[in-house]
């Protein structure tokens, strides 16, 4: 179905199963419970989730298959979301034209940069983008204030008109999809569980699924294999009769695209842009996601944000208080010396705990969280066919 | 007139003449060995043919049509492809991945974008590169990850996919080298098969004396950048000019 093999239509329904229903799965724990902090099941959050799972998506396209390990790839997160945003501004407030808006801008953008950094290979390549990402982050925060409003980015103002929309005078206009506003939502309350499903969630899940999709066809595709050639050797694929260069461009480009569509969401989602989307822990964070999910696994780039967004947001959300409030059933001098030792790996030490998550990922699962995943799916399977034939094994004394 | 014609060419490197007023011309369907000493300009010789190097001086004529100024991919997509010294495979790909490769690039040329298709369901290349393990004995390896295989199985495989790309001109640069004496007779006898039952023109840069005699059907020795002799092997054994220069008192 759909063109795809058993296996990967199994993957594309789980994933669809699980951005489906994830305000259920997000939200585990009552509300009134102490537990409630770790919920994740609002729609700021998981809007980001599958934002930001499409941005390692794109990233992975790149990265994943052909090994170029591109440092800048903000900079088309940043251009997607200017172009969004002016898009809204100026021609109309539904989030389509403007999410198309920033795939374009974006897609021209990656042709430019793409066709400069692909000189060069390796760690120079990085460091070429690097470099662009970081003078595209310069220039909207000095130069092209005009265009990107500078400090102080763009937001849709009482005083935007788009052209295709009728408010009343002072009103200010907000993103939606043929009329239905980005931020309504429906709350469903279940005995002490509160569920919130949010339109503008449900449009970046369903973005978020196509580009899954377009991704594994990618994956399974002769380009596809032509990019894993490219990572794999370059010298017999010039000896083959295959050009690498047009190759990676179409692949730098396909991926840029990818980021802007991330960014032309991340306006639809919430109404504002700033330079600092384009700086450079921005790139950084998107090669993290990579490499802590699986770099060149389908859904690895996913989960990767997945979790690093969770970090980011529910991690750095406990403080002190908390931490006493969990131990308080201990004596109040062990209870002190615990909060001691835990408390620098929360809040905002969660830069720390991501740290060591990612050194013990890199050093024990090369392949990433996908790798510690089908380790544990291959022990579970050998332990249970081990007990099948266990009469058998057992040593004839 | 030969399908591959070198004309004085030269190259240099620094103050070394690594190639000097090189003439040399392969006639079609045939092997044609190409041996001198260490140092001889061989494999220089080799790069100028393929696009890795442009010789300073000279032409390089294949079929009629300059390949100076060509990159690599263009100059395969003429109809020549190259074996590498060390095998040169696409490593973390499987056997059958490595094949349908070069099956592409024939059909599709050096860029095309077929970005949605699904690979496995291009008919005409999964047959195409499921003969052509057939042909190389490489059937029972088909999901194997190529860079597990033993060196003689890369070998085979890298010589394969040159042929799935149905070249006009082959060339291999030491093939053997580094082989055990099984896995050499092996290549030497897959060589001679493939030369026997294809429309093909074979050169070959050679080190073991066992695998030119065995082959070869003409003869060129190089020593100094420069061609010394060209003849058939039998006259090539007696020459005295070339046992002075390569095959020392062993061969007399």
């Amino acid at each position: 179905m759909l063109g795809l093999t058993k296996k990967d239509l199994q993957l594309m329904l789980i994933v669809t199963g699980l951005t489906m229903l994830a305000p259920f799965i997000l939200n585990p724990f009552p509300e009134s419970s102490g537990m409630a902090q770790f919920n994740a099941g609002y729609p700021d959050l998981m809007q980001r989730f599958v934002i930001f799972g499409i941005f390692a998506i794109g990233f992975n396209l790149l990265f994943g298959l052909t090994g170029y390990l591109s440092f800048g790839h903000a900079a088309f997160l940043g251009v997607g979301s200017y172009g969004a945003i002016w898009m809204m501004k100026l021609v109309s407030l539904n989030v389509i034209p403007a999410i198309f808006m920033g795939v374009i801008v974006a897609g021209i953008f990656s042709v430019a940069v793409g066709y400069i950094c692909l000189r060069r290979s390796g760690i120079y390549f990085s460091i070429l983008t690097l470099a662009i990402a970081q003078m595209s982050y310069a220039l909207a925060y000095s130069v092209l204030t005009p265009i990107t409003g500078g400090e102080t980015g763009l937001q849709i103002k009482s005083t935007d008109r788009p052209l295709l929309s009728n408010l009343a005078e002072g009103e200010t206009g907000r993103a939606n999809l043929f009329g239905m506003d980005m931020r309504q939502s429906f709350e469903l309350s279940i005995g002490d569980w509160l569920f919130t499903f949010n339109v503008g969630y449900y449009i970046a899940a369903v973005v978020m699924l196509i580009a899954f999709y377009v991704s594994i066809r990618i994956f399974r595709s002769p380009f596809g294999l032509m990019l894993r050639a490219i990572k794999s050797n370059q010298t017999r694929m010039s000896y083959t009769g295959l050009n690498p260069r047009p190759h990676t461009l179409a692949a730098f480009v396909i991926s840029g695209m990818y980021a802007g569509l991330a960014g032309g969401l991340l306006v639809a989602m919430d109404t504002q842009v700033g330079p600092e989307r384009m700086f450079w822990t921005a790139s950084g964070e998107v090669v993290l996601m990579t490499i802590l999910g699986g770099v060149g696994t389908l859904i690895g780039p996913v989960l990767g944000a997945g979790v690093i967004k969770y970090m980011e947001n529910i991690l750095s959300k406990i403080n002190k208080d908390v931490l006493h409030e969990w131990f308080a059933f201990m004596p109040d001098g062990l209870e002190d010396f615990i909060v001691f030792l835990v408390y620098p790996f929360i809040g905002k030490g969660w830069h720390l705990t991501l740290g060591i998550l990612f050194m013990l990922v890199v050093i024990f699962l090369p392949g990433g969280l996908v790798e510690g995943g089908q380790r544990i799916g291959k022990w579970i399977k050998n332990r249970r066919t081990a007990k099948d034939t266990g009469a058998s094994t057992e040593p004839a004394e | 007139m030969g399908i591959l014609e070198v004309k004085d060419v030269g190259k240099r490197f620094g103050g070394l003449q690594a190639l000097g007023d090189v003439n040399l011309s392969v006639k079609e369907n045939t092997v044609h060995a190409i041996i001198g000493p260490n140092g001889a300009g061989k494999s220089t010789l080799l790069n100028c043919l393929v696009g890795k190097l442009i010789p300073d001086t000279g032409s390089v004529m294949f079929d009629g049509q300059s390949v100076l100024g060509r990159t690599p991919h263009e100059i395969n997509q003429m109809g020549i492809s190259r074996v590498f010294q060390t095998p040169e495979i696409f490593g973390d790909l499987t056997v059958m991945e490595n094949m349908m490769i070069p099956c592409f690039a024939k059909r599709d040329g050096a860029f095309r974008m077929r970005a949605v298709e699904d690979m496995m369901r291009e008919k005409d290349i999964v047959e195409k590169a499921e003969a052509m393990l057939e042909d190389m004995n490489m059937a029972d390896k088909h999901h194997m990850n190529a860079a597990s295989m033993s060196r003689g199985d890369k070998r085979r495989l890298e010589i394969g996919m040159c042929l799935a790309q149905e070249p006009r001109l082959l060339l291999l640069d030491e093939p053997t080298a580094g082989m055990a004496r099984a896995d050499t007779n092996n290549t030497i006898d897959l060589l001679k098969q493939i030369s026997d039952e294809r429309d093909i023109t074979i050169a070959i840069i050679e080190h073991d004396m066992h695998v030119v005699f065995s082959l070869a059907q003409r003869i060129t020795v190089l020593a100094q950048g420069t061609p010394l002799v060209e003849d058939d092997p039998e006259n090539i054994k007696g020459h005295p000019k070339v046992r002075e220069a390569y095959l020392g008192e062993t061969a007399a």
